[in-house]
């Protein structure tokens, strides 16, 4: 039997890496993830977890010092936010180019000025082209499984690619519920120890840490890792699958949907926003009206065939975005947009900006989100309960 | 100057033939680029332990290890940047201005 217990999102997150036995953890504290290092370390320091936490000077060190351990074949976890995820974003490309499976928990907030400890999705966004495979989650028994799942992923041989799973500050690293903690051996038997690539250092291959490549060869690499990221959708189904079979929970692999199928109005959502959006369908639907939400699990890469397949019925599709892109509109919007013309679907898309620096996405704006899709007016970019007129 | 055992360039065909990732040998892909060097890297073989680290840390792949274990700069690579003595534990690395 598994056990239960009253966990953060924090918790979880450390539960989840304990359970994954990595080799080196390198991480430097900073809100809203500090809990998760905290208890991490505590794991180690009390013997529950035989791995190496180093105690670094900063983020930048954290990333590097995870570079070090995982290019030569230790499993190896770092956590980190907003500001610190910026400062560190230096070293993101050297893992993800350097093909190296570090598994990062980035707990989701806002970017400064002005200064923010409270949650947005702006920090993601800011490194979605670092070459990370970025996965978003709603609670903290995903936050916890989805460790797991990550580590496998990451160290698949035919992926290779460093994970951030994103855990939305405050709304789901300080709130507490109810978490299934798997057993140790169960883990175990699904996420056996690391295999280290071919392409990794050891002492009878010692490798330049980073070569450099002209003008002929650097292209190569970088088309190389592009094509392997897509086959993170086939990879990510069947770890999700084979979990469902160890654990007997799956999350529906990079896109999941909820009242999806007959909805004329659809709403796209990353991470813990969309539990609010479940309960607001479910009032909804009582009241007769077909709505339905959609939920982007991984962002990069982004499942834009999953997607489509989910959303082309509907009569419009709305794309709450907890982030900007100064200048244009939300980003998950404008991936959602090109994704339909890809696909050569059309339909009515409005982008709801919203949650930015903690403020709060009530069931009324969800609500008021679903009536604006089903009237089909006002702008094609609007701004959720700013608190005051543009 | 001397002749450093280099690795063959690449052949790539299709992107199966591309290294995963870019912790290479030594040597593998680099290109001949060494005109703006203004200090050289010059080692001391007496000093050098044959530690690596150099070797490890070069951004351009730069640095040769020898038969005998001791790091040897091939210059028509190196670009002076200096890590190299900077990580040095034993320093037997001294960085020296190049005379035009």
């Amino acid at each position: 039997m598994s056990d239960f217990a009253f966990l953060s999102g924090n918790e979880a997150i450390a539960y989840g890496v304990k359970l994954s036995r990595p080799h080196v953890i390198a991480a430097y504290p900073i809100t809203p993830q500090t809990k998760a290092v905290e208890k991490l370390s505590s794991f180690v320091q009390d013997g529950e977890l035989d791995c190496k936490y180093m105690h670094v000077e900063s983020e930048h060190s954290a990333m590097a010092c995870s570079i070090g351990s995982s290019s030569v074949g230790a499993r190896t976890f770092t956590a980190t936010s907003s500001q610190g995820l910026l400062y560190m974003s230096e070293c993101l490309p050297y893992a993800s180019g350097a093909r190296l499976p570090i598994v990062m928990m980035n707990a989701n907030r806002s970017i400064a000025t002005p200064w923010n400890i409270y949650g947005d999705q702006m920090d993601s966004m800011h490194v979605i082209n670092s070459g990370w495979i970025q996965l978003y989650v709603e609670d903290a028994q995903e936050a916890l499984d989805m460790v797991i799942q990550s580590f496998k992923l990451a160290e698949n041989h035919n992926i290779l690619t460093p994970v951030m799973i994103n855990v939305d500050g405050f709304v789901l690293t300080h709130t507490y519920e109810k978490v299934e903690i798997p057993l140790q051996e169960e883990v175990d038997n699904f996420l056996p120890e690391i295999q280290a690539s071919p392409h990794l250092m050891s002492d009878d291959n010692k490798t330049s840490m980073c070569i450099s490549a002209g003008n002929q060869h650097y292209m190569g690499f970088k088309v190389k890792q592009h094509r392997d990221m897509f086959k993170v959708f086939d990879e990510l189904k069947q770890i999700d699958n084979d979990f469902h079979k160890a654990f007997g929970r799956n999350y529906g692999s990079a896109v999941e949907g909820y009242q999806f199928e007959d909805a004329e109005a659809l709403l796209i959502t990353t991470g813990s926003v969309t539990g609010t959006v479940r309960v607001v369908v479910d009032e909804m639907r009582a009241e007769g009206k077909k709505v339905g939400v959609v939920k982007l699990r991984l962002l990069r890469p982004f499942p834009a065939g999953d997607l489509v397949s989910k959303i082309s019925g509907a009569k419009a599709v709305g794309v709450l975005d907890k982030n900007i892109s100064f200048g244009y509109e939300g980003t998950v919007f404008t991936n959602v947009n090109s994704a339909l013309f890809q696909k050569g679907a059309s339909l009515k898309t409005i982008n709801f900006i919203g949650g930015l620096g903690g403020k709060d996405i009530t069931k009324g704006n969800i609500r008021q989100m679903f009536q604006t899709l089903q009237s089909g007016e006002g702008e094609t970019v609007q701004y959720s309960n700013m608190g005051c007129t543009l | 100057m001397k002749e450093f055992k280099m690795s063959p360039k690449p052949m790539w065909n299709s992107l199966g033939d591309i290294p995963m990732g870019s912790s290479c040998p030594s040597f593998h892909i680099t290109d001949i680029n060494a005109g703006w060097r203004v200090f050289k890297p010059v080692v001391d073989l007496e000093k050098c332990i044959g530690c690596y680290r150099c070797y490890f840390v070069c951004p351009d792949g730069a640095i040769h290890m020898s038969d005998d274990k001791k790091a040897d700069v091939d210059y028509s690579f190196c670009k002076g940047c200096g890590i190299c003595a900077h990580e040095c534990k034993p320093k037997a690395i001294s960085m020296i201005k190049e005379e035009k």
